[in-house]
């Protein structure tokens, strides 16, 4: 900024052309030095906006070095085929399956809580609920998606899985299903919150229509505003999978650290997240074979939620250029 | 066209309203159900862990150091490790979040790269938090040879947090309406000077609130910092970034991990001021939003 005086004290002809001619000089060095200045601001602005990018650049490099060390002494075909688990163990197997499965299962006991409750609860906040109960309701329901997952591991092992024992004498202290439904129900709220902005996207005017119709409002909430919105409410679907699939504390404190290839939920397994906890606790030194599994086990799991990441953004992109 | 062929029609359509309607009940009493099933849950967690850990609260739990005796043992090395780790991740995350946000949604032309940032941030919004921590030991911990020191476990998590902070900033920034950017480059203002003295200061109270929600997420995470090795027992403060440090979730984990039931009994305990702690954020971020968007209105 100039501070230069607007209106100096001139007289005569000469002295006026002077300051006129100082004032637009000295503008342009401003001018210069406040250009100079904001593509210094603008490429510092731009650097902060490629950290994301070299984030990713990273994992990708972290996971992928130690991962290249791992396939150097196990084969791929053993990781993908092997059905046993035994890294920490004399007699080594490498069969990423055990982990793989106990993190699926548990995963779809939680969508099979999060899904469902999910979207009912999107459809009573964003269709049944006035707007202001819905106002009062929704900042609530989101205290769920906001408490600590350690926190989650602590419900599930001292509060649920005592609670299920007196129904289900024969579970384990470690099991999958209470670690499965507490995480489903801390998707919860993921899963409502997208749904429920899906839906209110969703014009007024196709409501008003189908009204006019003659439908109900439960034709109206399946016919219309869910299909209208099905974009949406399919990324939030993934979005909640890929949750589930790289929620780490709840099953490494509840679930077990037993590789275990089994589909009963009863019993302590082990997921691939709850694994990389088991090893990092240790202290496993840099360079063995047990540090390469964790980034092995890793890499695994960036790919799958990454996949699925990219899948819910292409979804979410699809519903977006509709309505806005 | 005569009466007779509209009459079968009629006598096929029985609208059957009050078996619909009844239906649309019994389906908003599901909804209801679900909303009341999630509330119940969170209502249950905090009620068994305040009944759990209630008796332990005590000015010498605070005060105290983990101790290998449950009845001695405190949160003291893990209250004040969660306190630099805020701290420092506010001090490394929140500017670096801001800018980006800031070029993304203000700067950045309509290219290739923008689309491959704006998909990568999407990405890494949703990264499990445990390879972040992968990432930290590979890049923080062994190649910067931070060891598990406390700026080691900053910078892992403020990339973690990154992502959210720039995602809250951006739609602060969008919510600003495009007449006050007008106004601003027709007052003659240059594009950076229209952004920095009009459109920043509007968007603040959202760029706050959201950097508040994501400094809260960092407080709560622990997979990540037990991959990098955060020390379980540390029977003292950190004296610098390169000290080794514990924070409360892990502290809480330690103790979980533990046959006693006296120590699920510190957990509990550890959990109350852990969530204490977070609702006082929540607490901070709805005041602020409401305090700063009174005096902004457009």
């Amino acid at each position: 900024m100039t501070t230069e005086p607007f209106l100096a004290p001139v007289t005569t002809p000469a002295e006026r052309r002077e300051w006129i001619l100082r004032l637009l000089t000295g503008t342009q060095r401003v001018d210069r030095i406040r250009r100079l200045r904001e593509s210094i601001i603008l490429s510092l602005l731009f650097l902060s906006a490629l950290i994301s990018v070299a984030t990713t650049i990273g994992i990708i490099y972290t996971l992928s070095i130690e991962t290249f060390h791992f396939f150097q002494r196990v084969s791929l075909i053993d990781f993908l085929t092997d059905t046993q688990w035994t890294p920490l163990f004399t007699e080594k197997h490498f069969g990423i399956w055990p982990l793989l499965t106990a993190t699926l299962l548990v995963s779809a006991i939680a969508m099979l809580v999060a899904l469902p409750l999910g979207l009912l609860a999107a459809i009573g906040l964003s269709e049944y609920a006035s707007p202001r109960l819905a106002s009062i309701v929704k900042p609530i329901l989101e205290i769920l998606a906001g408490v600590p997952t350690v926190v989650y591991g602590y419900f599930a092992l001292l509060f649920v899985t005592p609670l299920l024992k007196r129904f289900i004498p024969q579970l384990e202290v470690f099991n999958a299903l209470s670690a499965g439904l507490v995480m489903g129900i801390m998707i919860l709220p993921l899963v409502a919150s997208l749904s429920e902005d899906a839906m209110r996207a969703v014009p007024q005017s196709l409501r008003e229509g189908a009204y006019a119709l003659g439908a109900t409002k439960l034709e109206v909430v399946w016919r219309v505003v869910v299909p209208s919105s099905l974009s949406g409410i399919v990324a939030a679907f993934i979005l909640a999978i890929s949750r589930a699939i790289g929620e780490t504390m709840i099953v490494a404190i509840a679930m077990g650290q037993v590789p275990r290839l089994t589909l009963n939920p009863l019993v302590a397994m082990e997921t691939m997240t709850a694994y990389i906890v088991q090893v990092s606790l240790g202290d496993t030194p840099h360079g063995s074979l047990e540090y390469q599994t964790i980034f092995a086990v890793g890499t695994t799991l960036f790919l799958i939620t990454m996949v699925l990441n990219l899948l819910s953004y292409r979804f979410l992109q699809r519903f977006r250029e509709v309505y806005e | 066209m005569t009466a007779h062929e509209v009459l079968p029609i009629d006598r096929e359509f029985t609208p059957r309203l009050a078996l619909r309607k009844r239906l649309g009940t019994l389906f908003g009493i599901l909804s209801a159900l679900a909303i009341i099933i999630g509330l119940t849950t969170l209502g249950l967690l905090i009620a068994d862990v305040v009944r759990d850990g209630w008796h332990v609260l005590s000015w010498d739990f605070l005060t105290s150091y983990p101790s290998r005796r449950p009845e001695q043992a405190g949160i003291r090395s893990a209250l004040v490790g969660t306190f630099y780790i805020l701290i420092l991740v506010a001090i490394i995350a929140f500017p670096l979040g801001v800018a980006a946000a800031i070029y993304l949604e203000e700067f950045a032309p309509r290219n290739r790269l923008t689309a491959i940032i704006e998909v990568n941030i999407s990405n890494l919004a949703a990264v499990p938090s445990i390879v972040y921590g992968l990432l930290g030991v590979g890049v923080f911990v062994r190649t910067f040879m931070l060891g598990r020191s406390l700026i080691a476990g900053a910078l892992t998590l403020s990339l973690l947090v990154l992502p959210i902070i720039i995602i809250a900033s951006r739609e602060a920034l969008r919510a600003v309406p495009p007449s006050i950017r007008e106004a601003g480059l027709a007052l003659g203002a240059s594009h950076w000077q229209t952004v920095r003295h009009f459109v920043l200061p509007a968007a603040l109270p959202g760029i706050l609130t959201g950097t508040i929600l994501a400094l809260a997420r960092a407080i709560g995470e622990t997979a990540p910092l037990i991959t990098i090795g955060a020390l379980t027992y540390v029977a003292f403060t950190p004296k610098s970034l390169f000290d080794p440090f514990t924070v409360l979730p892990i502290q809480i984990f330690n103790w979980i991990s533990r046959p006693q039931a006296a120590f699920h009994e510190r957990a509990a305990g550890g959990i109350i001021v852990l969530l204490a702690v977070l609702l006082l954020f929540n607490g901070l971020a709805i005041f602020l939003r409401a305090r700063l968007q009174r005096r902004i209105r457009f």
